[in-house]
C-alpha cells in the first residue's frame, strides 16, 4: 500500500478539518483494508508494538468492538476502557482518567464521549492520537467515513448523488459528520426532519460548501424523491431526556418520517438504505426495508472495520510525541 | 495626605458634564478642590490619563463565604481597585446563600476588615435562591443590602415575582432579575444557532431571555416596583426595556463587557472560560447593544465578576460552572468601544460610575468637590497583556489570558487612601 501523500492530521477530530483529499485518501487506503477482510488471515503487521487504548463513557458495541477489531487486525495491542469499568463513576475528571492513561504510552486513544469537544480537550493536553469515536452530538467521523465507503462501493462515486437524510437531526453526530464529508465529495444532501428537529444553522455547518449542497424539506416525499441514497437516522430518546418533547409519539414520528416499503418506493428504483445503527426497529426503518435488498446496512459495519484501519494506519504510524501537531 | 493629581482629563458625569483638563487636590480622604493650578504637599502629573470618580460594579460574585477557594472578599477586592473600582455590589449567591441578615454583616463587616474597596451586599430575594419563600428583605436592607436577586436563578414563579416586587418596593429597594426562562433552557451551555450547531453543543436560545423580560415588565407596570434586568445579552432585551423606559416604567439595566466584546464564535474551540450565563450572543446582538449603550437604554456597564477555580473549569464544556472574571479586564474591553466610536469616553465613565450609582441609589460614582475621595486613574494608551500571574483575583478563568488590551487603570483611591498604584508612583517619597 503506497501513500506517497502524507497525511496532514496528527488527530482525527472531526470531519471538519479534513478536505476532499485527505478524505479521499482515507477511503483510498480502506479499499485496501476491505480486501484483507475477505482473506483467511486477516492480520497486517504495521502496528506491531503500538498501543491503541478504545476510552468508551457512552455504550457502544459496534463502533467499540470496529475500532477493537481494526486495531487488532493492524496488530496493534488494543485496551478497551468503558465508563462502568472506569473512574468516571468514582468523579475523577476526563482530563485525570486521560492523563492517567497517557502516563502507560498509548500511541492512540479512541474517544467516545457524551459531551461535544471532549477529544478536543484531550487532543490539547495529551502526546498521542486521539480518534473522535462520537463526542455528545457534535461529530462521528469514522462513521461518515464508513458511510462514504458503502456509498463508493454501492454506486460507484459519491459526486452528483442525491442523498437524503432524515429522521433527529437535532441529536445527530452522524449528520453533521455526514453533511460535511458528502458535501465536500460532491454529493446533494436533502435533510429531512419535522421543524423540532432541525437545529438552526445545520445546512451551514461547513461554511458555504455545505450551504450549497444541502437543503432542507420537511415533507418525507419531497426528500426521497428522486434520492439515490436515503440514510435514516437513529431517534435519540437517550439525548432528549430534559427536553421538551420534539414529537407526539413514535407511531405518528414514524407513520410521518419513517421508511417502509410505501415511502422507499418514492426514492429511485436502485435507491440504498443505510442506518448507523442501531436502529429502532418500526420507528425509523421498517423491518422489512432494514433487512431488505436495498438495505446496505450490513456493508456500512463491514467498511466500519476498514475504514477505522486505514484510520489508525494513518494516525498511528508515526511514534507519539514525533509528529507535528495536526 | 495632601495631594493634587495634576493635568489630568477630569471626567465626572453626574451633574453638568465635566470634561476637562484640571487638577484635582484629595485631602484627608476628601476630594478639596477641581481646578487649575492647585496645589498641595505633594503633586503626581497625570497628564494624558483619565482622572474619574472611582467605578462602580453592580454585579460581582465575590464567594464569601464558603467558597474561598474561588475568591475571598481580600481578593476579589483586589482585583476590583486594580481595575479602577471602589464600589462593587456582591451577589448574595454564596454558602450559605445571603438571605439573612447575619450573612449580610458578616459579609459587611470582613470587607471592612480585609477589603480593598467598598462592598455593597446585595441579598437574596429568595430563601436558598430556591424560588419558595421570601428572604428577609427588609433585615437585609437594615443590615446593609443595597438590591436583592437570585442570581444565578431567575424569579421564575410569576406569582412569586408579583408578591417580592410588591414588597420590595415598600422598601424602596430594587430588584435585580437574572431572566432566564427555566422551560426553554433544556441544557443548553451556549447560545443556540448556527455555531452551537456546528460545535454540536446544547444551545438556548435569546429567547430564554427576552421572554422572561418581557413577562416581568408587565408585572412591573402592575406593581410599580424598581426592577433591574442583569447582563442583559439579547437585542429583543434592550428593544423591550427601551420601550419600558419610554414608558415611564422604573426600569434599569446592565451589560458586561464580555457581552459587549464576544459573540458566541468565541466558544468555538469549546474553551470553557468562554461559557458564561447568559451565553455570549450573535453579532446581530452586539450591534443592539451598543445602541443601547450610547442612547441610554442601558444604564450600567456591569462585570459579572464570576471567579471558578480549575476544578469547575477544565471539564467539557457542558460540564463546566458558567462565569468568567470581569473586574481587572472591563476597563480595557470599555476602552476598545470607546477607540471603535461606539460610546464616548464621557458616556463610558457614566456607565461605569454615575449610571450605576443612580441603579440602586448609592451614594458613589461622583467626582465633586467636597465628595468623598473614590477615585480612579485611567491609561486610556497603555498596552498590555492579561496574564495569569498578573491577575489579583484567586481565579483566572478569562477567555482574555494572552490577549493584549490597551487601556488600564494605574491608580485608585478608596476614602483618599491609596488602594492600587500600579506603577508605584506614590510609595513613599
Amino acid at each position: 500500500m503506497s501513500d506517497a501523500r502524507v497525511f496532514p492530521h496528527r488527530h482525527l477530530l472531526g470531519i471538519d478539518h479534513l478536505d476532499a483529499a485527505d478524505i479521499v485518501q482515507i477511503l483510498d487506503l480502506a479499499n485496501t483494508f476491505f480486501e484483507l477482510g475477505a482473506r483467511p488471515i486477516k492480520k497486517v503487521p504495521t502496528l506491531r508494538g503500538r498501543t491503541v487504548i478504545n476510552l468508551f463513557f457512552e455504550n457502544s458495541t459496534r463502533t467499540r468492538t470496529s475500532f477493537e477489531i481494526a486495531a487488532k487486525r493492524m496488530s496493534a495491542d488494543a485496551v478497551n476502557i468503558s465508563s462502568s469499568g472506569s473512574s468516571a463513576a468514582k468523579g475523577e475528571t476526563l482530563l485525570d482518567t486521560a492523563k492517567n492513561l497517557e502516563a502507560m504510552r498509548p500511541d492512540v486513544v479512541v474517544l467516545r464521549h457524551m459531551f461535544g469537544g471532549a477529544p478536543h480537550l484531550l487532543a490539547k493536553h495529551l502526546d498521542c492520537a486521539i480518534i473522535n469515536a462520537g463526542d455528545g452530538q457534535h461529530e462521528h467521523p469514522t462513521q461518515a467515513l464508513l458511510d462514504a465507503a458503502t456509498i463508493r462501493r454501492a454506486k460507484g462515486r459519491v459526486e452528483g448523488l442525491e442523498v437524503a437524510i432524515v429522521g433527529d437531526l437535532a441529536h445527530s453526530r452522524v449528520v453533521r459528520s455526514n453533511i460535511q464529508c458528502l458535501a465536500r465529495l460532491g454529493a446533494k444532501i436533502r435533510l429531512c426532519a419535522p421543524w423540532t428537529l432541525v437545529p438552526r444553522g445545520l445546512d451551514e455547518i461547513g461554511g458555504e460548501i455545505t450551504r450549497r449542497a444541502t437543503r432542507i424539506v420537511t415533507r418525507l416525499d419531497e426528500a426521497l424523491e428522486g434520492a439515490d441514497v436515503v440514510m435514516m437516522l437513529r431517534v435519540q430518546n437517550e439525548r432528549m431526556s430534559g427536553e421538551q418533547p420534539r414529537f407526539p409519539n413514535t407511531r405518528e414520528f414514524s407513520r410521518t418520517y419513517g421508511l417502509s416499503a410505501r415511502t422507499l418506493a418514492w426514492a429511485k428504483p436502485d435507491a440504498i438504505v443505510m442506518h448507523p445503527g442501531p436502529v429502532n426497529r418500526g420507528v425509523e426503518l421498517a423491518p422489512d426495508v432494514a433487512d431488505g435488498p436495498r438495505s446496505v446496512v450490513l456493508d456500512q459495519v463491514e467498511w466500519g472495520v476498514a475504514v477505522r484501519m486505514a484510520v489508525l494506519y494513518l494516525l498511528g504510524r508515526v511514534p507519539a510525541g514525533e509528529a507535528e501537531a495536526a | 495626605m495632601d495631594l493634587v493629581l495634576s493635568g489630568g482629563r477630569v471626567i465626572d458625569t453626574s451633574g453638568e458634564l465635566f470634561d476637562r483638563a484640571a487638577d484635582v487636590r484629595i485631602v484627608d480622604g476628601r476630594i478639596a478642590e477641581i481646578g487649575t493650578g492647585l496645589v498641595g504637599s505633594r503633586t503626581l502629573d497625570v497628564r494624558g490619563l483619565v482622572v474619574s470618580a472611582g467605578l462602580v460594579d453592580l454585579h460581582v460574585h465575590l464567594r464569601e463565604p464558603g467558597q474561598e477557594y474561588k475568591e475571598d472578599l481580600q481578593t476579589g477586592t483586589r482585583a476590583a481597585v486594580a481595575g479602577g473600582f471602589t464600589t462593587v455590589c456582591c451577589m448574595p449567591n454564596t454558602s450559605p446563600v445571603n438571605d439573612d441578615r447575619s450573612i449580610t454583616e458578616l459579609i459587611v463587616r470582613r470587607a471592612a476588615e480585609v477589603g480593598a474597596c467598598r462592598v455593597r451586599p446585595i441579598g437574596a430575594v429568595t430563601r436558598g435562591l430556591e424560588g419558595k419563600q421570601l428572604a428577609d428583605i427588609a433585615d437585609m436592607q437594615q443590615g446593609g443590602a443595597v438590591a436583592i436577586s437570585d442570581d444565578g436563578k431567575p424569579v421564575w414563579n410569576a406569582g412569586l415575582l408579583r408578591r417580592a416586587l410588591e414588597y420590595a418596593r415598600t422598601f424602596g429597594i430594587p430588584l435585580v432579575q437574572h431572566a432566564e426562562e427555566p422551560e426553554l433552557v433544556e441544557g443548553g451551555a451556549m447560545n443556540e444557532g448556527a455555531v452551537a450547531t456546528r460545535i454540536g453543543l446544547r444551545g438556548q436560545p435569546s429567547i430564554t431571555e427576552t421572554s422572561m423580560v418581557a413577562r416581568d415588565l408587565e408585572l412591573v407596570e402592575w406593581t410599580g416596583a424598581r426592577y433591574h434586568v442583569a447582563h442583559v445579552s439579547a437585542a429583543r432585551t434592550v428593544a423591550l426595556v427601551r420601550d419600558a423606559k419610554r414608558r415611564g416604567l422604573p426600569v434599569t439595566c446592565e451589560v458586561t463587557p464580555h457581552h459587549l466584546t464576544l459573540t458566541d464564535l468565541a466558544c468555538q474551540h469549546y474553551d470553557p472560560a468562554t461559557k458564561v450565563m447568559p451565553p455570549l450572543r450573535t453579532d446581530a446582538d452586539l450591534t443592539a447593544l451598543y445602541e443601547a449603550l450610547a442612547d441610554g437604554t442601558i444604564d450600567a456597564i456591569a462585570t459579572d465578576h464570576a471567579p471558578h477555580s480549575l476544578v469547575e473549569k477544565e471539564v467539557e464544556f457542558e460540564c463546566a460552572a458558567p462565569g468568567m472574571l470581569g473586574l481587572e479586564t472591563a476597563v480595557p474591553l470599555v476602552f476598545a468601544l470607546v477607540r471603535r466610536g461606539l460610546i464616548t469616553m464621557t458616556r463610558a465613565i457614566q456607565l461605569l460610575t454615575i449610571g450605576p450609582a443612580r441603579a440602586f441609589a448609592l451614594d458613589a460614582g461622583r467626582l465633586v468637590a467636597g465628595g468623598v475621595a473614590d477615585v480612579c486613574v485611567l491609561d486610556p494608551e497603555r498596552h498590555w497583556t492579561v496574564e495569569a500571574t498578573g491577575l489579583a483575583s484567586r481565579s483566572k478563568n478569562t477567555p482574555f489570558l494572552g490577549a493584549a488590551m490597551q487601556g488600564r487603570a494605574v491608580l485608585t483611591f478608596v476614602g483618599g487612601k491609596v488602594a492600587y498604584d500600579l506603577d508605584h508612583r506614590l510609595e513613599s517619597p
